[in-house]
């Protein structure tokens, strides 16, 4: 072939594979609900005891379904909170959606004890293995699947750069906001503790960010509504950040 | 059957187009690309199909829009769940753009390539015979950019992550090539009536 369209001459916009086991995909494994800790007015963290969970790394996700008596069948991919670990469990964090058929049973039905079955981990794009700089942009419970990485970060006591901004709309539905530490700058976009401005993520959030560009640059991982993900991304592209180093989650 | 304690789903009326595994995702038609939106204007946008054909070809926006228009009417369904009942694409078929390059007797599959660089796999047997399309409209107004705009594939019979956005070209190969999912761990034809998901379904 002397002309082929998928040549490196063309703008490359997608990042390359981190290579994952995906041996553990296939398969349905059933998982008890531990314990249920409230984040917010409007998210709970579920941790589930998975005994053969294979292990994941952070910013990856599941498939997660529930079974009706009548053998109907509700599935939904969830992003995984918790950091690789060796305790058998891994802890999902979910809004309750409004009308949700899945989250609406995590939260007003479900209780320790209860199982549910998963299948996973899941995608090694949003993956990010602790090995880059990572710049992390979250909104609402986008914040998921970084806060995975975060808590990797400090788990490992990694030393690679991680810087992560989060919006929510206020303190109160700022999930983790307890746990948040020196790398996490929140950004309020509906009330905020005095002295803090109130606002969207703006490129005056990015650029210092961008400006202490580490060696070998950022790894930029955005996750949130796709109304959040379009505004983050371009802010990022816009102050510079490689097109191809930036992966996006986006929640419907 | 795991039957989980006090689920019930929600109400439900059986839908014979709902592949298993899938929910009606109603009027949303949510935004599922892993990379960052293009700025690809109408005028900058080309199509080109290579690979083992005859004549490969390169069309723009108006060459491309002088082939014969065709529509798509029916459900496109989204790996990670959602089906959507009822949507209308306007295009070409890629019936027209085949003719035009003539594949080889040799050419078995298909990586279709983005503006941006996805890439995913297809056999050629499912691109032929009216089941694929070029479109640049939904619902009679111009494809938006965030769902593929200007001009996309369609694959309606499998899940949508084959129909590639911001559709570059086709390059056809007389063997498969995993695409950009297909590479991440999901499955190399992608059927949903038989909810080949992952890679192993």
């Amino acid at each position: 072939m002397t002309d082929t369209v998928r040549t490196t001459d063309r703008r490359f916009a997608v990042p390359g594979r981190i290579a994952v086991s995906e041996q553990a995909a296939a398969v349905w494994q059933t998982a008890t609900l531990t314990e249920i800790r409230r984040e917010t007015p409007h998210a709970a963290t579920f941790r589930l005891a998975v005994p053969d969970w294979a292990g994941h790394l952070p910013g990856q996700h599941l498939m997660l379904r529930l079974t009706a008596p009548d053998g109907y069948v509700a599935q939904r991919h969830y992003s995984i909170a918790s950091a690789p670990d060796d305790s058998g469990h891994i802890e999902l964090t979910l809004d309750q959606v409004p009308d949700g058929e899945v989250s609406g049973w995590f939260h007003t039905v479900a209780r320790p004890g209860d199982t549910v079955e998963v299948r996973g981990p899941l995608s090694g794009f949003f993956a990010w293995p602790g090995d880059r700089p990572a710049l992390l942009l979250g909104a609402g419970s986008g914040i998921v699947p970084l806060m995975s990485m975060v808590r990797h970060h400090r788990g490992r006591g990694l030393t690679v750069p991680l810087r992560m901004l989060v919006s929510a709309r206020s303190p109160e539905e700022l999930i983790y906001g307890s746990e948040l530490g020196a790398e996490t700058t929140p950004v309020f976009t509906r009330s905020a503790p005095p002295g803090v401005p109130v606002g969207r993520l703006t490129a005056a959030h990015v650029a210092p960010l961008l400006a202490e560009r580490p060696s070998g640059g950022w790894e930029a991982y955005v996750c949130g509504s796709n109304g959040f993900a379009e505004h983050a991304s371009r802010l990022l592209v816009a102050a510079g950040q490689p097109v191809d180093r930036i992966r996006i989650e986006r929640f419907g | 059957m795991n039957v989980t304690r006090g689920f019930t789903g929600r109400p439900r009326v059986h839908h014979p187009g709902l592949p298993p595994g899938q929910y009606d995702a109603g009027e949303d038609w949510p935004v599922l690309s892993a990379e960052v939106t293009p700025d690809l204007a109408a005028a900058d946008w080309s199509f080109r199909i290579d690979g083992l054909v005859e004549r490969p070809h390169t069309w723009d926006w108006d060459t491309a829009h002088a082939l014969p228009a065709s529509a798509y009417a029916g459900d496109i369904h989204c790996v990670t769940g959602w089906s959507k009942f009822g949507v209308r694409f306007g295009g070409v078929s890629l019936d027209a753009f085949l003719h035009v390059v003539r594949p080889h007797v040799s050419a078995t599959h298909v990586i279709a390539a983005s503006h941006t660089g996805y890439t995913t796999n297809l056999p050629l047997a499912d691109l032929t015979g009216g089941q694929a399309w070029i479109v640049w409209e939904y619902d009679g107004k111009p494809l938006p950019s965030e769902h593929g705009g200007p001009a996309r594939l369609l694959v309606p019979h499998l899940y949508f992550w084959k129909s590639a956005k911001w559709i570059a070209g086709l390059t056809l190969l007389d063997h498969d090539e995993a695409g950009f999912w297909e590479r991440n761990g999901y499955h190399e034809r992608g059927n949903p009536w038989e909810e080949q998901r992952y890679s192993g379904d």
